[in-house]
C-alpha cells in the first residue's frame, strides 16, 4: 500500500513538476518577425526616418497591446540609404532570420522593382503602402505585391478630379497645361501614364519636367514652368527636392495654390524650411494628414514616449509621415491576425499565410475606431484580384505652420483605371512568362 | 619555400610561353577555379549567393572592361556604365522582339551592340587623350542615360522606364535558383578572363601598352594608333556590355536606367584604380574591396557593438562604414599606388626568395 501510494505520489510530482518545466515553454510567445528595410542617412532621410519611426512604434504598440492574440511582433532594422542595391542586399540578409520574414515594405519604388522578382520565389509578400508599381493592384498577376490604401495611378486620378471640381467640371480642364515636375525615378514616372490618359479624355495638355537624383538642381525647370506658365504643376518629390521645389517656385513666383504634389511630397520636413513661403501649397493625403488628436496617437504618447520607449523626436508623433508608418504598420499587424484566424490562433503564420491574410483583410470602420484611427482612414477592404483595397484620397492645405484638409474624400475612377492596370498587368505577365491566377487558384 | 623552383626547367617554347609559367601558380589557380565550381555551391548559403558573390562576379567582369581600356590601353573612360546600358538594353530588345532568341546569344549579343557604341564614342580618343579623353567619354555616358530614360522605343514603351525579363534558358537549363545563377556567371567569367588575359599577352595586347606608354613611340615603330586604340575601346565595351547584361538578366531581373548611373562608372575606374591598372588579377581585386568591402564592415560595426552590449542605431553604423571604407581606401592608395594587384605581386616575388633573401 505505502508502495504505491509513494508511486502515485512520484508519478503525480513527475507530471506536475514536467508540466511546470514545461509550461514556460508553451506560453513563451511566438515571435512575427519583420524585416525594417529603412534610411536614416542620405538625402532621404528627413522623410525616411519619421516613417520608420511610425512604422517601429506601431510594432511596439501592438505588442504593449499583447501582441496579435499572443503573437509578439519582432523586427530588425537595415540602412538602404534609398539605394536600390543596398536595399536587395538587406532583404537578401534579412529574410532568413527569425523564421522567416512575414512580410517587407521596401519604402522605395526602385527596391520594389527589384524585390517584386523575388518575392514569388521566397514566398514573402511585398507591402508597398502608397507606392511601387500601380499595376501590382492586380493580384492575379502580382500575387505577392500589395500596394494597399493607394497608388500612384489613384493618387494621380484624384488629383486630376480635384483640378476638375476647382474648375467647375471636367469639359473645364480642355486646353489647360499641367506640368508634372517628377523625380527622373521610376517612382517619379509612374503617374505619367495616367495623366496621358486623362489628358487624352478631357483635352488637357501635360507636359513633362523630369528632375534628376538628388532633385537639389532645378533651376532649369522653373525657368521653364515661368515661360510656358502653366495652369497647375504637380509634384512628385522625394526627400530634399520637395523644399527645392517649393522654395524656387517663391522665387519664380509661381502661386503656391496652383501646386498639388503627391503624398510623398506633402508632410511637414517638404514644408517647414519654407514656413509662410509654402502657404497655400496642396499635396494629396493618402487618406490620412497630420493626426496628432488622434486616439491612436495619444495611445502612443501615453504607453511609449512618456516611458522612454518611443522611437524618435517625441515631436513628430503624430506627424504626416509617422502616420503613414504607423498605418503601414498597421494593415500588416490587421494582416496577421487575419491569417492567424484561418491558419490558428496564437500561431506564428509563414509568408504564404500572410498573403492570404493579406488579400483578405477587411477593415471595417468599427474595427478602425477600436485600433484607434477613427477619422484617420476610411475601410480597406482587399480581395484576391484587388490588391489595393480602397481607392480613397482628400487634399490638405499647408497653412505656414500645419497641414490643414481642404477638400472632401475623392475616390478614384476604377472605369479610369481598371482597364490601364489590366493592361500593363498583361504586358508583365507575357515578359515574365507568369499564367495569372484564376478565382480558383485564389481559394487555396 | 612554397616558390622553390629549383628543378623545375622549361625544355619547350611552349612551357615557356604558358600564361601561368611556375607550376606552383598554375596548381593554385586551378584549385581556386575548382573550389569555385564545386566547393563554393556547397558550402554558401543564398545571402552569400545573391547579395554577395553574384554582384562580385558580374563587376568583376565589367573592371575586367574597364581594366583593358584604362589599365592596358591608358584611355580613361566615364562611360563604363553606359556600355553596360547598351549591353542590358540591347539584349534585352533582341531577347523580345527576335522570336525563340536564346537568352545567351541575345547577351552576346548585346556585348556586340555595346562594342559597337564603344567605338562610336570612342572616336574621340583619336584626337585628345589624358583628362580631356575622360571627360569627353562622358558625353557616352549622358547620351545613352538620356536615349534609355526618353526614347520608348528602348524600353518596349513601359510605363515607367522599368523592363523585366523571364528567368534565363540555356539549352533546358533554366537558371533561376542562385546556386545555378552563380554557376552561369562564374562560367562566362572564367571564359572571358582567359579570353582577356591571352589577348594582353599577344600582339593586340601589346599594341595596346605600347599606346599607353607612349603613343607617338608606339606610331615610330609602325603601330596604328587609330586600330589599336579603338579596339581597345570595342573589346573593352563588349566585356561591359556583356556584364550589363548579366547585371540585368540575372542579378536585377528588372531594371532601370539607374542601375547603370554615372555612379556606376566612378565605381567601376574605381575598382580598377584601386585592384591595379594593367593586371588581371586587378580587376577582381578591386571588385572584392568595393563591393564587398562596405557590406562587410557594415555588418562586422553591428556584431562589435553587439560584443559590448550597446545597440548601435543602423543611421551610426553607416556613416562609421562610410568613414571606414574612405580611410581605407586613402590607406591603400598611399602604402602602394599602383593597386593591390601590385601589392600581391610584390608578396609574391619576396616569396620565391624566401626564406634566402639577398
Amino acid at each position: 500500500m505505502n508502495l504505491r501510494k509513494l508511486a502515485i505520489a512520484a508519478s503525480v510530482s513527475a507530471i506536475g513538476l514536467s508540466a511546470a518545466l514545461v509550461s514556460p515553454a508553451a506560453t513563451a510567445a511566438e515571435e512575427q518577425f519583420f524585416p525594417v528595410l529603412a534610411y536614416r542617412t542620405g538625402a532621404y532621410a528627413p522623410n525616411g526616418a519619421p516613417w520608420a519611426n511610425g512604422f517601429v512604434d506601431y510594432m511596439k504598440l501592438a505588442n504593449v497591446r499583447g501582441g496579435v492574440n499572443g503573437v509578439k511582433m519582432i523586427w530588425e532594422e537595415c540602412e538602404t540609404a534609398y539605394a536600390t542595391d543596398r536595399g536587395v542586399e538587406c532583404y537578401e540578409r534579412l529574410k532568413a532570420k527569425h523564421g522567416g520574414a512575414t512580410a517587407v515594405q521596401p519604402l522605395s519604388t526602385g527596391i520594389t522593382f527589384a524585390l517584386t522578382e523575388k518575392a514569388p520565389v521566397d514566398k514573402i509578400p511585398v507591402i508597398t503602402a502608397g507606392y511601387g508599381r500601380s499595376e501590382s493592384q492586380n493580384g492575379a498577376v502580382f500575387g505577392w505585391n500589395f500596394p494597399l490604401v493607394g497608388t500612384y495611378w489613384s493618387g494621380a486620378d484624384v488629383l486630376v478630379q480635384h483640378i476638375a471640381k476647382k474648375e467647375g467640371g471636367f469639359d473645364k480642364l480642355k486646353g489647360k497645361k499641367i506640368a508634372l515636375v517628377y523625380h527622373d525615378s521610376p517612382y517619379g514616372k509612374e503617374p505619367i501614364a495616367l495623366l496621358q490618359e486623362r489628358g487624352k479624355m478631357h483635352g488637357f495638355d501635360v507636359s513633362l519636367l523630369p528632375v534628376a537624383h538628388p532633385g537639389v538642381e532645378q533651376k532649369a525647370t522653373w525657368l521653364q514652368i515661368r515661360q510656358n506658365k502653366p495652369d497647375y504643376v504637380f509634384l512628385w518629390g522625394w526627400g530634399v527636392m520637395n523644399s527645392t521645389a517649393i522654395k524656387e517656385a517663391q522665387a519664380t513666383g509661381y502661386p503656391r495654390e496652383k501646386m498639388y504634389g503627391v503624398w510623398w511630397s506633402g508632410a511637414e520636413p517638404d514644408v517647414k524650411d519654407v514656413g509662410e513661403g509654402a502657404k497655400g501649397y496642396s499635396a494629396l493625403a493618402m487618406q490620412h494628414g497630420a493626426e496628432p488628436n488622434s486616439k491612436v496617437i495619444k495611445e502612443v504618447l501615453a504607453s511609449l514616449h512618456a516611458k522612454g520607449q518611443g522611437t524618435g523626436p517625441k515631436e513628430e508623433v503624430g506627424q504626416v509621415l509617422y502616420m503613414r508608418g504607423l498605418i503601414s504598420a498597421m494593415v500588416q499587424t490587421e494582416a496577421v491576425r487575419v491569417a492567424q484566424g484561418r491558419y490558428g490562433k496564437g500561431k506564428r503564420i509563414t509568408g504564404e499565410q500572410m498573403r492570404w491574410g493579406l488579400e483578405n483583410l477587411n477593415l471595417d470602420q468599427k474595427t478602425l475606431d477600436a485600433l484607434g484611427f477613427a477619422g484617420v482612414m476610411r475601410p480597406v477592404h482587399t480581395t484576391c484580384i484587388d490588391h489595393m483595397g480602397s481607392g480613397f484620397a482628400r487634399i490638405h492645405t499647408w497653412d505656414g505652420k500645419k497641414w490643414n484638409f481642404s477638400s472632401d474624400w475623392y475616390e478614384a475612377d476604377q472605369k479610369v483605371l481598371r482597364p490601364m492596370v489590366m493592361l500593363a498587368s498583361a504586358k508583365y505577365a507575357s515578359e515574365k512568362k507568369i499564367t495569372p491566377r484564376t478565382p480558383e487558384d485564389c481559394k487555396k | 619555400m612554397f616558390y622553390r623552383e629549383n628543378g623545375q626547367f622549361k625544355t619547350t617554347y611552349q612551357s615557356d610561353q604558358q600564361i601561368f609559367a611556375i607550376p606552383q601558380d598554375r596548381w593554385a589557380i586551378l584549385a581556386i577555379i575548382a573550389f569555385a565550381f564545386i566547393g563554393i555551391p556547397l558550402l554558401v548559403d543564398e545571402y552569400l549567393f545573391r547579395a554577395i558573390l553574384i554582384p562580385f562576379l558580374i563587376l568583376s567582369l565589367a573592371a575586367l572592361g574597364v581594366n583593358i581600356l584604362v589599365g592596358y590601353c591608358g584611355q580613361i573612360t566615364l562611360g563604363a556604365g553606359a556600355s553596360m546600358a547598351v549591353g542590358a538594353y540591347a539584349a534585352y530588345n533582341f531577347l523580345i522582339r527576335v522570336d525563340g532568341m536564346p537568352a545567351l546569344a541575345a547577351i552576346l549579343l548585346g556585348g556586340i551592340v555595346a562594342a559597337a557604341a564603344g567605338i562610336v564614342f570612342g572616336a574621340p580618343s583619336l584626337r585628345v587623350r589624358g583628362l580631356y579623353l575622360a571627360v569627353a567619354t562622358l558625353a557616352a555616358q549622358f547620351f545613352w542615360d538620356w536615349a534609355f530614360l526618353r526614347i520608348k522605343w528602348f524600353t518596349n514603351n513601359a510605363s515607367s522606364g522599368s523592363v523585366s525579363v523571364a528567368d534565363i534558358n540555356l539549352l533546358g537549363w533554366t537558371i533561376s535558383s542562385p546556386t545555378d545563377k552563380y554557376l552561369f556567371c562564374l562560367g562566362i567569367l572564367v571564359v572571358f578572363s582567359l579570353a582577356a588575359k591571352n589577348l594582353v599577352r599577344g600582339a593586340i595586347g601589346r599594341q595596346w601598352m605600347a599606346i599607353r606608354d607612349m603613343d607617338v613611340a608606339a606610331t615610330v615603330i609602325g603601330i596604328r594608333p587609330m586600330y589599336a586604340k579603338l579596339s581597345a575601346f570595342a573589346v573593352s565595351s563588349f566585356y561591359l556590355g556583356v556584364a550589363g547584361a548579366l547585371w540585368g538578366f540575372v542579378h536585377l531581373g528588372s531594371w532601370e536606367p539607374a542601375a547603370f548611373s554615372i555612379d556606376r562608372s566612378f565605381q567601376l575606374l574605381f575598382m580598377v584604380i584601386i585592384g591595379g591598372m594593367g593586371a588581371i588579377a586587378g580587376s577582381f581585386f578591386g571588385a572584392a574591396f568595393i563591393v564587398v568591402l562596405p557590406i562587410f564592415l557594415n555588418q562586422m560595426l553591428a556584431l562589435v557593438g553587439g560584443w559590448f552590449g550597446v545597440e548601435v542605431s543602423i543611421a551610426l553604423v553607416s556613416h562609421i562604414e562610410i568613414m571606414v571604407f574612405g580611410a581605407l581606401i586613402v590607406f591603400f592608395l598611399i602604402v602602394e599606388p599602383h593597386g593591390i594587384a601590385r601589392l600581391w605581386s610584390t608578396g609574391r616575388e619576396k616569396l620565391r626568395l624566401w626564406p634566402f633573401p639577398h
